[in-house]
């Protein structure tokens, strides 16, 4: 079975500053992976890396075997769904316009998107509980309401592959495991790989594979949740001490 | 929800506009003519009355200002996009600046309205490799930084522009004011302006759907699949031909640019596919009106055009904002 995301021997950098150096990385079908690490170690930038946005410095990246430039923007676009960290439009457009972006790659140049697109976008649209906004100006729209929206996006695109940055940013409690489980059902219903930057370890623990820790200064870990979200690596990556609690089989880190 | 039906139906109503906003531009003036003749005269029936004047004088600057007031509509929603900015307008970059440098050269020199237009428009596409050249210098381009550039050139040019007039002799003063604000009584032939804006029009409407995801940030539009390096030099170099072409042909008329793609956006929603031939068609008829009202208002006095499209757009405009609010 070809991975559906395969880094190998990637090396990212901001400047002259290291993100990760010769990181190896597979994602098979179903599986979902953390990305952790502190404030401005470079998660987001890795995973534009990992999304075909940005050149690496070293290394490739695949996706179910063929790099980015073979594939093209277009079939890339098919395969692999990216969310950015903050959803920003200079210009307004409706909810429905906006899940709508998401058949994109799925549309010939003359076409116009049809019933069955709308009808795909409603159904994202319900699943982060956006139904009866369809017709709602963007900027009229709260920060919480905006990330669901970007989720709806993603899911009218309908990759096989998630890339999300911070997809829990400003969701309450309950769309935060709303928007888990919906990622948690693609991958197990779809195959779909998720990979998804994470701040609580916790969660991370709960709904995720395998965890990346990025170091900030290059080096990297990664492997099973079960080994490698414990305190004693948290703590080092958080650079503050975290105590491990159990409740009813989760595991949850507190910080001290 | 965008559907093809009703872009056809807003296209078809704009269409008749602009025809609606030609025929006045043609029957209008010092000699009135029937609407009735100017359709018979339009047919090639020549014994029409007011036949010649028609066809020789009001024509070509009718469709001259069609094609200006289109081409700087398309323009302004091109770089509206690109710099994804709701303030853009086609001179955001100095090509107005540019323009108004090499044709302020030129009526000072004394050149004919040939070597005018031939300066106004090499001084237009030096602005625009100079913005391109000096924000893409280390091949990261952000949209502030192009813009920035771009005012700042612009700003430049504006300085070399008010060198140029205080320094200028007295007689040669009125004219080059009057290109600066935009005048099309020096048109006489329409087509380099009409087959660049069908040019410009048959370029773009391809990328219609790309432009829309364009418009929501370039991250955004890359991870849907738009080539988005290739695009974006698409669109500059589009809207910078477009922008040049009217420049030359009309001088710096302002306010059409900036105000129609917003009046239509309004109208119609933020569709490239609908908004792009929607602002061409209605950029179109405002400027043909205009300038009739401009060649009439104070007749024999001609004003000059790009007062008017102010005059009648800022109250126009101000009035939709405030009655839509979304």
């Amino acid at each position: 079975m070809t991975a559906l995301l395969q880094a190998s021997r990637l090396t990212v950098r901001i400047g002259d500053r290291e993100v990760c150096r010769d990181l190896e990385l597979q994602l098979q079908p179903g599986e979902r992976l953390a990305i952790l690490g502190r404030n401005g170690a470079g998660k987001s930038t890795l995973l534009s890396t990992l999304a075909g946005l940005r050149p690496a410095q070293g290394g490739e990246v695949r996706l179910q075997g063929r790099s980015y430039s073979e594939l093209g923007p277009r079939a890339a676009a098919r395969q692999r769904g990216w969310m950015a960290q903050t959803q920003a439009d200079a210009f307004a457009s409706s909810v429905l316009e906006t899940a709508l972006a998401g058949r994109h790659p799925h549309l010939g140049r003359w076409d116009w998107e049809s019933g069955a697109d709308a009808e795909l976008a409603r159904a994202a649209l319900a699943r982060v509980g956006l139904t009866g906004m369809e017709q709602r100006e963007t900027p009229s729209l709260s920060g919480g309401e905006r990330q669901r929206l970007a989720i709806a996006t993603l899911l009218t695109q309908a990759p096989d592959l998630y890339l999300l940055d911070e997809p829990l940013a400003h969701l309450d409690l309950s769309h935060q495991i709303t928007a888990l489980e919906l990622f948690a059902g693609l991958a197990r219903e779809r195959g779909a790989g998720v990979v998804m930057v994470l701040h609580d370890p916790g969660l991370a623990a709960r709904y995720c594979d395998r965890a990346l820790l990025l170091q900030g200064d290059g080096t990297w870990e990664s492997g099973p949740v079960a080994e490698i979200l414990t305190a004693a690596h948290l703590s080092r990556l958080y650079g503050h001490p975290l105590r491990e609690v159990e409740d009813g089989g989760s595991r949850w880190f507190i910080p001290c | 929800m965008p559907s093809r039906r009703r872009a056809l139906i807003v296209i078809a109503l704009l269409v008749l506009l602009a025809g609606v906003s030609l025929v006045v531009a043609l029957a209008v003036g010092s000699i009135s003519i029937p609407p009735g003749a100017v359709l018979q005269g339009l047919l090639g029936d020549a014994e029409a009355p007011g036949y010649a004047v028609v066809h020789n004088l009001r024509l070509p600057r009718a469709l001259a200002a069609f094609a200006c007031g289109g081409l700087l509509a398309v323009a302004g929603c091109l770089m509206q996009v690109l710099l994804r900015n709701p303030l853009a307008d086609p001179y955001v970059l100095g090509i107005s600046g540019g323009a108004g440098v090499g044709a302020l050269v030129a009526i000072l020199l004394g050149l004919s309205a040939f070597g005018i237009n031939g300066l106004a428009f090499s001084g237009a596409l030096a602005a625009t490799f100079l913005v391109f050249g000096l924000a893409h210098g280390d091949g990261s381009w952000t949209q502030t930084r192009l813009l920035l550039t771009g005012v700042i050139v612009a700003a430049g040019c504006g300085a070399l522009v008010a060198l140029m007039l205080s320094l200028a002799p007295e007689h040669k003063l009125h004219g080059m004011l009057y290109w600066l604000m935009g005048d099309l009584s020096q048109a006489t032939d329409a087509r380099p302006p009409l087959l660049a804006l069908a040019a410009a029009l048959l370029l773009a409407l391809p990328f219609a759907r790309e432009l829309n995801l364009l418009a929501r940030g370039l991250a955004t539009a890359q991870a849907l699949g738009v080539a988005v390096v290739r695009l974006r030099r698409l669109v500059y170099v589009v809207a910078s031909l477009a922008t040049a072409t009217a420049v030359t042909t009309a001088g710096s008329i302002g306010f059409v640019g900036l105000v129609v793609p917003h009046l239509v956006r309004l109208a119609v929603g933020n569709d490239q596919r609908l908004l792009l031939p929607a602002s061409a068609l209605a950029g179109g008829a405002l400027l043909a009106l205009a300038d009739t009202l401009a060649r009439t208002v104070a007749a024999p006095q001609q004003l000059p055009v790009g007062v008017l499209t102010a005059l009648i757009g800022v109250p126009v405009f101000l009035f939709l904002l405030t009655r839509a609010p979304r």
